[in-house]
């Protein structure tokens, strides 16, 4: 880390108040931005847990006068999307049922084709890691037209396994780039000498590779639920009436028409949608972020 | 035989996603690629027609809008975020005692999904009850911040909610930047006295190159890409004023049954990508293995 702001004042002379008046101006600007960042968030709390009358009434960020959790007693079982009334529950409970085989799936076939990728080079690996990687980069509106009817053709059409299946494909090319990245860095002869010492292609993985692999599979497991969690576009394309992600409920129940609009409502649902995302953010921060730019970097 | 196996082994662990990809990526761009040279309207046609969906969607004045905005909310969106990120990395790297949870605060957005994002900010921005009513009940009685619901400005609003999402992964990508620049060289041009914003303006930034293409590279793919924020905020209103590409396809392909009109737009958009990435991933890949 550069320490610039304290060395590099001094050769200038700049006087002691005007390196403390430096730093608070610094520090302000930081909280500023802060401040920028957190409003969207506390305002979506306060607006849940008010009465629609406050919210008539009082300013966008106010405090609640009366604390009530109605909103989200409503958002989670009552509120309406289109012409249903069971809030974003069973919405929420298709996306857990859609994110945990996707993430697994995905995850483990990522290791696996990393792994061939990194250690078991042959002929053609690496035009086919190239290949898959181009993969990442393509706007899926190029194949939701398709993937509509190849779906429907295996009868998984507004499906929650067809679901599954649309983000495990669409999901290997990231997956399998994280972990030959992570493979890559390990040494051939590692795997030489098992070879050598007769263990083969799944034993040398299963008691070389996976056990030192804690670090990445965390990051991709991360990552793919993120993804997968916060997908809007294959949700709302190859789903039906009951089968919907909660993000596309979210949607639906922000954008129905019918009754009054319940802004407080519509808050509570967009936090626990946000949820699940959030707290994995919060306490693996660290690892989503060297998700983020592994996948940023190369993908 | 067992030999065969065993010599294959790695090929037939690798075959079964090599094929997915190759039927699911490549080979459904070929399909895409196809039905937007014929007259596929609900049902897809497969005989070609040459390029009369192209003549088409290059004379609806809804896609005229729709690539323009595309303009201007990636370049907006990507210059933005690109000069708030910087800024912020340098702020942060100050040696600032709270760092890592002023961190946290500016990168949780992109935990969010965008249509949570675009939720949030379609109530802050409604001008009924929000920011603008909000001022106003302060007694500023003439405030107006109506862009939600301006034509002519409503786009705006889809950039700040992108550049509140994604300013602060920027940010990490830039600090990680920081963090690697040699720090002999900005020693020793402490030590000759040259003045900090020169070290960063002459030194650091320039250093940096690389990490300003893969910002620009995943900034300009989030653009390009962007179709959940827009549903959640403006739905590409008023009337389509806020449409991109990523929501045109959409309503071709499943409001409006136009399959023609949803492959050529989504092969126009595939363009784009390329355009961008292509020249990039080729130079990395060859960089990465020679």
């Amino acid at each position: 880390m550069a320490d610039l702001s304290v060395s590099a004042a001094s050769p200038a002379g700049q006087s002691q108040t005007g390196k403390i008046a430096l730093r608070w101006s610094l520090y302000t600007l930081l909280c500023l931005f802060a401040l920028f960042y957190l409003l969207p968030l506390f305002v979506m709390i306060t607006t849940s847990l008010k009465s629609l009358d406050e919210i008539r009434t009082g300013d966008l960020i106010s405090l609640p006068r009366e604390v009530t959790f109605d909103a989200w007693r409503t958002a989670w079982s009552g509120a309406c999307t289109g012409i249903q009334c069971e809030g974003v529950r069973p919405y929420f409970w298709n996306s857990v049922l859609i994110a945990i085989p996707g993430v697994a799936i995905s995850t483990l076939l990522g290791a696996m084709n990393g792994y061939v990728v990194a250690q078991w080079r042959f002929r053609g690996a690496n035009i086919i890691f190239s290949l898959m990687l181009f993969g990442c980069f393509i706007p899926f509106q190029v194949v939701l037209l398709p993937m509509a009817r190849v779906l429907g053709m295996m009868g998984i059409a507004g499906t929650i396994p067809g679901l599954i299946f649309v983000h495990v494909i669409y999901g290997l090319g990231f997956t399998t780039l994280f972990f030959r990245n992570y493979y890559v860095s390990i040494p051939a002869d590692l795997t030489k000498a098992a070879k050598v010492d007769g263990a083969g292609f799944f034993r040398i993985f299963w008691s070389i590779f996976l056990p030192l692999s804690l670090p990445i599979i965390v990051v991709t497991v991360i990552w793919q639920f993120t993804q997968i969690w916060n997908d809007f576009l294959f949700g709302v394309s190859f789903s039906q009436a009951g089968t919907q992600p909660v993000t596309v409920a979210l949607n639906n129940i922000v954008n129905s028409t019918t009754g009054v609009k319940e802004y407080n409502v519509d808050m509570a649902a967009a936090i626990i949608a946000a949820l699940p995302t959030l707290l994995v953010y919060v306490v693996a921060g660290k690892y989503f972020v060297r998700g983020l730019t592994a996948g940023s970097v190369k993908g | 035989m067992t030999k065969w196996l065993e010599e294959n082994t790695p090929k037939l662990v690798l075959a079964p996603s090599f094929i997915a990809i190759l039927v699911f990526v490549y080979g459904f761009i070929a399909w895409t690629a196809w039905v937007s040279m014929t007259r596929s309207r609900l049902l897809p046609k497969y005989e070609i027609e040459g390029f009369i969906q192209y003549d088409r969607l290059f004379a609806s004045p809804r896609w005229d809008t729709a690539f323009g905005n595309l303009f201007i909310f990636g370049t907006l969106f990507i210059v933005i975020a690109m000069i708030l990120g910087l800024v912020l990395a340098i702020l942060l790297d100050q040696n600032i005692r709270t760092e890592g949870a002023i961190r946290t605060i500016y990168l949780y957005p992109m935990a969010l999904s965008m249509i949570v994002t675009g939720t949030a900010w379609k109530w802050i921005l409604n001008p009924g009850l929000g920011l603008q009513a909000m001022v106003r009940g302060w007694g500023f009685e003439d405030f107006t911040f109506d862009w939600l619901v301006d034509p002519d400005m409503a786009i705006y609003t889809i950039v700040l909610a992108a550049i509140w999402q994604s300013s602060g992964f920027v940010m990490a990508l830039f600090l990680a930047g920081l963090r690697s620049v040699d720090e002999e060289i900005i020693k020793a041009a402490q030590v000759d006295g040259i003045p900090t914003w020169r070290v960063y303006t002459a030194i650091i930034i320039p250093s940096m190159a690389p990490i300003f293409l893969s910002a620009f590279i995943v900034l300009s793919h989030l653009a390009i890409k962007s179709f959940d924020l827009v549903i959640a905020l403006t739905g590409g209103g008023p009337g389509y004023a806020t449409d991109l590409p990523a929501t045109y396809m959409y309503a071709m392909a499943f409001s409006r049954g136009d399959i023609g009109q949803a492959a050529s737009s989504a092969m126009i958009m595939m363009l784009v990508v390329f355009a961008i990435v292509v020249p990039y991933l080729y130079s990395e890949l060859r960089s990465k293995d020679g």
